[in-house]
């Protein structure tokens, strides 16, 4: 089991309640549960790493438990409950410095230090929240979002209110309040925005440190709603997912699709893009996990995994993978640098001279056409 | 054209070398250029006779005249399935000839049989997949905590074939009720239905007076499934039928339904029936999945003796093909799609299915 849990590059949770690893060096998938003690409940919610060295992962469960698993030693090792099945399933799971922070559908977000049955800090974030996420900059700061109730960051240390609670847009032109779903955030780096997507098939950008609460940008992708966000490494950009599986690239500087990335055929469950590379990673309700490529948006990799798949994370052994096959490539480069050395030394022909020429006659070419066609505009 | 007119000429010359000495008669309307290749024509008789080969870059589609284009174009295919014959009968006399020690025949290629393996079909054994189907929305059927119970309607202001459909649909399934739609929303119906005990919401959709969409809707939270029907054909339509069928539950074949998606599609069809058929009423409905197309059929067999049975189609007939499976009940805006059919995608390789 440690072996397996050590060369998985992608964690992922299904409905079933199985924790499934993926190598995608060796295409291979491993589940790690206790087949004989499966049970709905258990539905993996949301996904995250307990620390930076990514060698524990917390899973958060639809019955409130928080499950710790060891990804060296490839066996659940703690089970914390975290808050009761009635307030429905989490939508969010952090980890600040010494602190776990959870949130549920009911809007509780809660604050659990290490080793205490019940939470140090509880805030109300509203009716219904549909996703918590953290700033990966600002470890205090979260942001929540969910159904008729808009963005509100909030900073832990102050749990009374929120730093940030973003305004809904104008009513409309038959002075109708237009309605509001945030289904997923996330935090651009080297700022202070904020992205959100909604199920009203609309991405906004938020800043905080702008005097505005309203969007300071919208953009509509299609007509279904928008279930997954994430931010590639390069900036300006993010990637939507949709319930009808469709994956966009819109380009924030413009407002605007870039591309599609196709082969998805259920509802997107959790879009990550990988840190460094322009990789992202997708999975949903069809029952596949996807790798695309951000650049040519071609389809990497396809994993079969028998459930339907409800978060995913992905691991920097995806770097070390790729690293891999990354030194193949340098040895192809040095056999390369050999074979300059040898063309260095042979001696070398000059044929400049003759080339310069026709290049030369070919501007006089160009020239004497240009000119043609100047009198024969004149004319 | 001065150039290419040559060749072309010399072609059509040739042909009428070739023509002359198999047809033996010669044509009345090339007298007038006949004169000019007759010299040449006698040069080529004793030639090769038996060469009936064009130059190389030659073929029938560079004929210009659609009457000799045709003839040796069905002169062309005549020779090719002559010599086809020739090969089977030789290979005929071969087999017979090494008797036992012959290479078993070989297998012609179908597109079922070049279907593209679908890495999502499932396995009998597998635990994980068992335990999803175990604990999935029809569960409650497949433990025999409910019996089904099915409403079937129309879109609004439904028009004669497929108010006819419905009331032979009602006939196929028992303990289903026909409802006049009355232009009510879905979502508004689906609530009433929970609570008056429905398992089953078909809607069937028409077009220009002939139905041509069904969504079937599994009540509590189950699956919504949208198809396409094609090739109705109603009770009167269908040729050497039987009597009406009786209100005895019918037995359910579901054939061919292997992958992950096709198992879930299958499930949803096994729900609308009630678990144990009455085998005194010796009737069948089929659900027989080829190519992604599923077709209904409703039979009464009758055993004649141990190996042999007699079949009378009974009620309607139907072809369906999936066209999306949402989670949850039907919710077009906000439901969460399992499974779409994306044409451009998905058939463009013609030995791919999902089912």
């Amino acid at each position: 089991m440690a072996d397996k849990s050590r060369i998985c590059s992608v964690w992922l949770g299904s409905e079933t309640g199985i924790l499934k690893g993926v190598s995608l060096a060796r295409k291979q998938a491993f589940n790690f549960c206790h087949m004989s003690s499966l049970s709905r409940d258990q539905e993996v919610r949301t996904l995250c790493w307990a620390d930076p060295a990514e060698s524990e992962l917390l899973l958060g469960a639809v019955d409130g438990t928080v499950k710790t698993f060891s990804t060296e030693k490839g066996v659940f090792t703690e089970t914390r409950r975290c808050g009761d099945p009635a307030e429905g399933g989490f939508t969010g799971l952090a980890v600040t410095e010494s602190a776990l922070v959870t949130c549920v559908e009911s809007g509780k977000l809660r604050v659990w230090k290490e080793e205490s049955s019940s939470h140090v800090a509880e805030v109300d974030a509203g009716k219904s929240v549909c996703r918590m996420t953290q700033n990966p900059a600002y470890r205090q700061k979260v942001a929540t979002g969910g159904k008729e109730n808009g963005l509100k960051i909030w900073n832990l240390e102050r749990p009374e209110q929120p730093v940030f609670a973003a305004k809904n847009l104008r009513n409309d032109w038959l002075d109708l309040r237009q309605p509001e779903w945030v289904r997923d955030m996330a935090f651009i780096p080297g700022s202070d925005k904020v992205v959100t997507c909604t199920s009203h098939h609309q991405v906004r950008v938020y800043d905080p440190s702008s005097p505005q609460r309203r969007p300071v940008l919208e953009v509509q992708y299609e007509e279904y709603p928008l279930t997954a966000l994430s931010l590639p490494a390069a900036g300006h950009s993010v990637v939507v997912g949709n319930t009808r599986g469709q994956i966009a690239m819109l380009d924030l500087r413009r407002g605007a699709v870039c591309g599609c990335l196709k082969g998805l055929a259920g509802g997107v469950r959790a879009l990550q893009c990988h840190p460094a590379r322009p990789l992202v990673a997708s999975c949903g309700l069809d029952r596949f996990l996807r790798i695309h490529s951000l650049d040519d948006r071609t389809l990497l990799h396809k994993v079969y995994l028998k459930s339907r798949l409800n978060c995913l994370l992905l691991s920097s052994r995806l770097d070390q993978e790729e690293e891999g096959g990354a030194g193949q490539e340098g040895e192809v480069q040095e056999v390369k640098e050999e074979e300059d050395e040898v063309w260095d030394a042979m001696e070398r022909v000059e044929e400049g001279k003759p080339k310069r020429k026709t290049t030369e006659e070919e501007e006089e070419g160009v020239q004497k056409k240009s000119k043609k066609k100047r009198k024969k505009g004149q004319e | 054209m001065d150039i290419t007119e040559a060749p072309k000429k010399q072609d059509k010359g040739k042909k009428k070398r070739t023509k002359k000495p198999k047809k033996g008669s010669a044509d009345p309307q090339e007298n007038g250029a006949g004169s000019a290749v007759e010299k040449t024509e006698a040069e080529k008789v004793d030639g090769s006779p038996g060469d009936a080969a064009f130059p190389p870059t030659f073929s029938v589609s560079e004929i210009k005249n659609k009457q000799r284009r045709h003839l040796m174009f069905m002169k062309f295919k005549q020779e090719k399935r002559k010599q086809k014959m020739q090969l089977k009968k030789k290979k005929k006399k071969e087999r017979e000839a090494l008797g036992d020690k012959a290479p078993p025949k070989e297998v012609p290629k179908t597109i079922e049989n070049q279907r593209v393996y679908d890495e999502t079909m499932v396995d009998p054994e597998d635990e994980e997949v068992a335990f999803d189907e175990g604990t999935d929305e029809f569960s409650a059927y497949f433990n025999r905590l409910t019996n089904p119970k099915v409403l079937i309607t129309t879109s609004d202001r439904p028009r004669g074939r497929t108010v006819r459909f419905c009331e032979q649909l009602a006939t196929v399934v028992p303990d289903s009720h026909v409802y006049y739609r009355r232009g009510l929303a879905l979502k508004r119906v689906i609530p009433q239905c929970v609570a008056r005990g429905f398992t089953y919401l078909m809607v069937i959709n028409e077009d220009r007076k002939v139905p041509n969409g069904m969504v079937l809707c599994h009540l509590p939270d189950g699956p919504t499934a949208h198809f396409k029907i094609s090739s109705v054909r109603l009770r009167k339509e269908l040729k050497r039928r039987g009597k009406d069928p009786t209100e005895h539950s019918p037995e359910v074949i579901l054939n061919n339904f292997g992958t992950r998606l096709g198992h879930s599609i299958g499930r949803l069809f096994a729900a609308l029936f009630p678990h144990d058929p009455h085998f005194v009423g010796r009737q069948v409905a089929t659900f027989h999945n080829q190519r992604d197309f599923i077709f209904f059929r409703y039979h009464r067999y009758i055993f004649k003796n141990e190996k042999r049975v007699g079949i009378q189609e009974l009620g309607p007939r139907f072809t369906l093909k999936l066209r999306s499976l949402q989670k949850g009940t039907f919710d077009s805006k906000f439901g969460e799609y399992e499974w779409v059919l994306k044409r451009h995608e998905m058939d463009a390789c013609r030995r791919k299915f999902h089912l």
